[in-house]
């Protein structure tokens, strides 16, 4: 077994290698992951804002729907997409399998309902707060979800976040749609699945520790960038 | 207030996908690539994780300009994927299996590349006794008796057939002992192998993914040498009438190299710790 001190000097020394093959999959998991994260917050977050302060038939229904579905297993959803563009499925034609791009529809789809349901949490007491206000302006319903939206933006911010840590360390999805392929869809997740397989138990271990420092850099770097916005904004 | 609040959004919603595009751009060779020529090779892990393709593509890669991208999985599923078109060539070792393949129109011809062998491993203890037996199905018969613990790949994987083929042949119905000593993990050469020397189980493997696996512990290769235990691997096209989709030309250059002599030297000349894992045998004036 190998020793903690000595997979700590080896996830270390990769990081300081400045391997090429290393960052480049270092660059694609965070490429894709965040490419996912902004496309699950754009239709996320107005959905889980709708979900806080519009009442509609069936959004009891559509709300528990959407937090089941912030449990989706990785690997249905791999499954479902890798279905939608295998050469003989209804998207096949577009050549989409094996590329980031279809890791990045996946992804999508895993944290579109995180952020969504975490979204609605976040926004649902503001809303409350901000009832009596929307109503005395008569608000329209889009003015009311961009106002709460602009309002919880700081509170929303840990919403993506949360969409991001399930997109970067997810392995399932992006395994059936990238097919991990070398120089083009492999990811952090899937070579510390495959080092696992070779049996590098210590690369696998050391990959994993620079994935997770890689994560609390991202959270820090967003973390960071929304208390400097707190501040511009109520200096 | 409410357009200047719109405004806000967007220009919120801006500065991410800004961001998120600069991301992109700075990646842009990887997804460059993506409009070269390229073709998609299903196979099987024994060859990915032995490092194999690794050594040879390149070769291939200089020769024609064309870059093979591997996605390696089981031979159950390369073959599945394949059905589905999802590839254009598939090099794999399950012989039934491929001209099953082929005689369903999924493929257009099969034909040999190379063999190496399957072994039993298991833990340096051997509480079945088998280090010696040479005759696999007696192995296999004493293993049963002993109730010894045994991984299994159990993923319908060209490794995991020939397995079920050698307990049919030892008349030993394993389905029966599944989950007492029969451990199937449902997973891929490398997976089970973890599991083996986790569990100090034996376990049937390719020679190839053996030698270059990394977590041996205390396992060693205790059956070998048998005529049962040969492994033969096969490459077959894509049928294109099938799937247009499928890149044919690209395809059969490819498998003219890997069974014409550059490629089948390519092959020999491959070794692990000096030992060279796979033995060519591709017909000849190919």
């Amino acid at each position: 077994m190998p020793d903690l001190s000595s997979i700590f000097a080896l996830a270390v020394g990769l990081v300081f290698s400045f391997d090429a093959e290393l960052y480049a999959i270092i660059g694609l998991s965070l490429a894709v992951s965040l490419t996912a994260v902004f496309l699950g917050a754009l239709f996320g977050i107005p959905l889980g804002a709708a979900l806080a302060s519009l009442s509609f038939p069936g959004r009891g229904a559509l709300t528990a729907i959407i937090n089941a579905f912030m449990g989706l297993p990785p690997v249905v959803v791999g499954l479902v997409v890798y279905l939608m563009l295998s050469r003989s499925g209804p998207l096949g034609v577009l050549g989409l399998l094996y590329t980031p791009t279809a890791m990045i529809i996946a992804q999508t789809l895993l944290v579109m309902p995180l952020i969504a349901a975490l979204s609605r949490q976040t926004l649902v007491e503001l809303n409350s707060e901000y009832d009596e206000l929307f109503r005395s302006l008569r608000l329209t319903a889009w003015q009311r979800i961009t106002a709460l939206i602009w309002d919880g933006r700081y509170g929303l911010l840990t919403a993506a976040l949360a969409g991001f840590g399930r997109a970067i360390a997810e392995v399932g999805a992006v395994m059936i749609v990238g097919g991990n392929i070398e120089h083009v869809t492999r990811v952090m997740t899937t070579t510390i699945a495959l080092e696992t397989s070779k049996g590098n138990l210590a690369l696998a271990l050391a990959l994993g520790l620079v994935l997770i420092t890689i994560s609390i850099l991202v959270n820090a770097a967003l973390l960071s960038l929304n208390k400097t916005a707190r501040r511009l904004a109520y200096a | 207030m409410q357009t200047t609040l719109a405004k806000k959004v967007t220009i919120m919603v801006g500065t991410f996908g800004f961001l998120v595009s600069v991301l992109l751009l700075a990646l842009q060779p990887a997804w460059a690539a993506d409009g070269g020529g390229f073709i998609i090779l299903q196979s099987t892990t024994s060859t990915d994780n032995s490092g194999l393709l690794k050594a040879i593509l390149p070769k291939f890669r200089d020769k024609s300009g064309i870059e093979v991208r591997v996605v390696a999985v089981g031979t159950g599923q390369a073959i599945k994927n394949s059905t589905n078109g999802d590839g254009d060539v598939l090099l794999v070792h399950a012989k039934a299996s491929e001209e099953k393949f082929v005689a369903e129109g999924h493929g257009v011809a099969r034909t040999d590349v190379m063999y190496n062998d399957f072994v039993i491993v298991g833990p340096d203890a051997d509480p079945a006794n088998l280090k010696g037996t040479a005759d696999v199905i007696a192995a296999l018969q004493k293993l049963a008796a002993a109730e010894s613990l045994f991984a299994s790949r159990g993923d319908n994987s060209g490794t995991h057939k020939a397995e079920m083929r050698l307990w049919k042949a030892a008349g030993i119905d394993v389905a029966k002992s599944s989950g007492a000593w029969y451990r199937a993990t449902g997973s891929g050469m490398g997976a089970t192998l973890n599991t083996s020397v986790g569990l100090g189980a034996y376990a049937l493997t390719d020679r190839a993914t053996w030698l270059s696996f990394k977590n041996k512990a205390g396992h060693k290769v205790l059956v070998e040498g048998n005529p049962r235990l040969f492994n033969q691997y096969g490459i077959i096209l894509v049928n294109p009438e099938k799937h247009p989709g499928v890149k044919a030309k690209a395809g059969q250059a490819f498998i003219d190299w890997l069974t014409g002599a550059d490629g089948q030297a390519a092959i020999a000349a491959f070794k692990v710790d000096g030992k060279q894992l796979f033995f060519p045998n591709a017909p000849k004036n190919n």
